[in-house]
């Protein structure tokens, strides 16, 4: 217990990222305590475009709206769809990659077929795609983010299904009588998460990048919900006469985003033994 | 005498290799080719060989952990060649009557799972007994093996090697099997602790009646347990007898020189090592005739045409020499 104290205590990326992670998440769930004012209802135009200041601190918008409000509510949409289509593509992910790596044969081929166009679409396109086809709406994005971003998870759980499944303890839960399924889910999944959560984390923060250009795009959160990105597409048009519209936003998911990759990598350094090389 | 617990009938494992480009010639390893044996009830048959000559597939061929390509087993006279075509419950059954402990106690256990899930989980999925039932059961269990009720709830990160290695004979055992195929399971332990392993399977064997197939590299280890010896060879049993007559009239040549490479404790004892020159051949391209004679020293014209046959030598010994 107490090497993996030492082990955080040697990662600054892990620390600093969790610490913006867990702000952002403080954020998104007290946000009506937060928030000073209410996000779309306190909307004055008498104080429209107002710069930051003492009673906005970061501004209002063109419709009088407090900026800071929108920010620390625009986290809910930004962190819940993050994290719930993260979850989706990592269940297709280990679904798909635990099968392909354990059973093997054409079920492999097909899987890993498929994971490989998967990757060679950009994933923007493919989520843009989907998104024209069922129309925009947060659900929508919900649905289209969940199912385009598996193809890493998938490819990783794969390759470590492969190592995993020759080890002797697979061999004897065989022999002992274990069926198949069992033995995925209790010998070898429970072995590979630590890479599993690594590209989880990393895919918290794609996915809240994909869903602030599609929300960017006219095609995600639908106004006046407030999202960042949604934020930062009205606010396009006033760009150089009131920056602080945009740059609040765009700060909070460069922050965010930041944050979520510094715990990643963090995380990636603690769990993955080749790198221990910084830990004397 | 009655039927053989278990009967190994020409058993072949051949790995395919990865077609090569715009090749037709599918290529094989020959890992396991053409062997017979038979274990009978409370025996013990010992393996020996060096490295790569296919103990250990067999052993794994024999729970169907390696898929064999010829050949058949029979179990109790039926046939297991391939239990994973049997009914499932018959399938289970079999499982339950043949374990294996394995020769590596690091990569045995499943590093994620206490000791109790270890012990507990095989007997649920056989349906033994209540909760009580089976916790008594694995109390009695690390008794057996000499470990203690309240190191249940650790995982195997805290135990030692030897410990390890006894946690995966009380696995092994926690289903009443009748055969328990140990895969070196003393090669990778303390010398130390080696003769400990040994006496436990030994005392084990004596209590519950076990067959064991005994899989080694180490002649040594195989004379303390074994009854019978089977000696391999690039994938063939090139001699197989009491583990008397091997230690005394060995007839294979190379059983000649494994036994010379015993050491033997007393330095005034002259030795006659027979030192064997070369490297085992690969086992994609075994030589023509005798698999042995790019390294026997007793090699002819006629090793090199013709291979040799398994043939009686004696009462229950078997090798297949020209010259033996």
């Amino acid at each position: 217990m107490n090497k993996t104290i030492l082990k955080i205590k040697n990662q600054p990326n892990l620390i600093i990222g969790g610490i913006i992670t867990a702000v952002v998440i403080f954020m998104a769930i007290a946000a009506p305590l937060l928030a000073p004012y209410h996000p779309v209802d306190d909307a004055d135009l008498m104080v429209s475009e107002e710069p930051p200041g003492s009673t906005y601190l970061m501004g209002t918008d063109e419709q009088g709206r407090d900026i800071l409000s929108r920010v620390i509510y625009g986290s809910r949409i930004s962190l819940s769809i993050g994290i719930v289509t993260q979850v989706m593509n990592t269940i297709i992910g280990i679904i798909l990659g635990l099968s392909a790596g354990y059973f093997g044969k054409w079920w492999d081929d097909l899987v890993m077929g498929l994971t490989n166009i998967m990757l060679s679409i950009p994933s923007m396109i493919f989520a843009l795609a989907i998104m024209a086809l069922i129309g925009p709406g947060l659900i929508n994005v919900f649905f289209a983010l969940g199912i385009t971003n598996w193809s890493y998870t998938c490819r990783i759980t794969r390759s470590q299904v492969l190592f995993t499944r020759s080890l002797d303890y697979v061999k004897a839960a065989k022999a002992l009588g274990y069926g198949d399924i069992r033995i995925m889910f209790t010998q070898i999944l429970p072995n590979i998460l630590g890479p599993i959560l690594v590209i989880g984390t990393l895919g918290v923060a794609s996915a809240i990048l994909l869903e602030a250009s599609l929300s960017f795009l006219g095609l995600g959160t639908q106004p006046p919900t407030p999202s960042w990105g949604g934020m930062l597409a009205t606010a396009r048009n006033q760009m150089f006469t009131a920056p602080w519209i945009s740059i609040f936003p765009g700060l909070a998911i460069f922050i965010t985003v930041l944050g979520l990759n510094l715990f990643g990598d963090g995380l990636r350094d603690i769990l993955d033994p080749h790198s221990v090389g910084k830990i004397k | 005498m009655s039927e053989p617990l278990l009967k190994v009938e020409n058993l072949k494992v051949h790995f395919p290799l990865d077609r090569e480009f715009l090749s037709l010639k599918k290529r094989y390893v020959y890992a396991v080719d053409d062997i017979s044996f038979s274990v009978n009830e409370g025996e013990t048959l010992g393996i020996v060989g060096e490295s790569g000559c296919g103990k250990t597939t067999a052993g794994l061929s024999v729970l169907n952990l390696v898929k064999p390509t010829g050949g058949q087993l029979f179990f109790r006279n039926q046939d297991i060649t391939d239990i994973s075509k049997l009914p499932k419950e018959e399938a289970l059954k079999l499982r339950k009557e043949m374990q294996i402990i394995f020769q590596d106690p690091y990569s045995s256990l499943n590093p994620r799972a206490s000791l109790k899930t270890i012990l507990d989980v095989p007997m649920k999925i056989h349906n033994m007994g209540s909760a009580k039932e089976r916790s008594e059961k694995i109390e009695y269990l690390l008794e057996k093996v000499g470990l203690r009720l309240e190191h249940a709830s650790r995982y195997p990160h805290e135990f030692s090697g030897g410990q390890r290695q006894r946690i995966g004979i009380a696995r092994a055992l926690s289903l009443n099997p009748s055969l328990i195929i140990g895969d070196e399971p003393v090669s990778a332990l303390d010398v130390s602790i080696q003769a400990q392993i040994i006496n436990l399977l030994l005392d084990l064997q004596e209590e519950f009646n076990l067959a064991y197939i005994i899989i080694a590299h180490d002649l040594a280890v195989v004379e303390h347990v074994a009854d019978r010896i089977a000696v391999m060879y690039l994938g063939k049993i090139v001699e197989q007898a009491d583990y008397k007559d091997i230690y005394t009239s060995p007839l294979h040549p190379y059983t000649q020189a494994l036994l010379s490479a015993i050491p033997i404790p007393d330095p005034h004892m002259k030795r006659n090592r027979i030192l064997l020159k070369g490297d085992v051949p690969s086992p994609i391209d075994p030589p023509k005739g005798c698999s042995f004679n790019t390294r026997c020293p007793k090699k002819k014209d006629v090793c090199e045409q013709v291979e040799p046959v398994l043939k009686k030598a004696g009462d229950g010994h078997y090798v297949s020499c020209h010259f033996a």
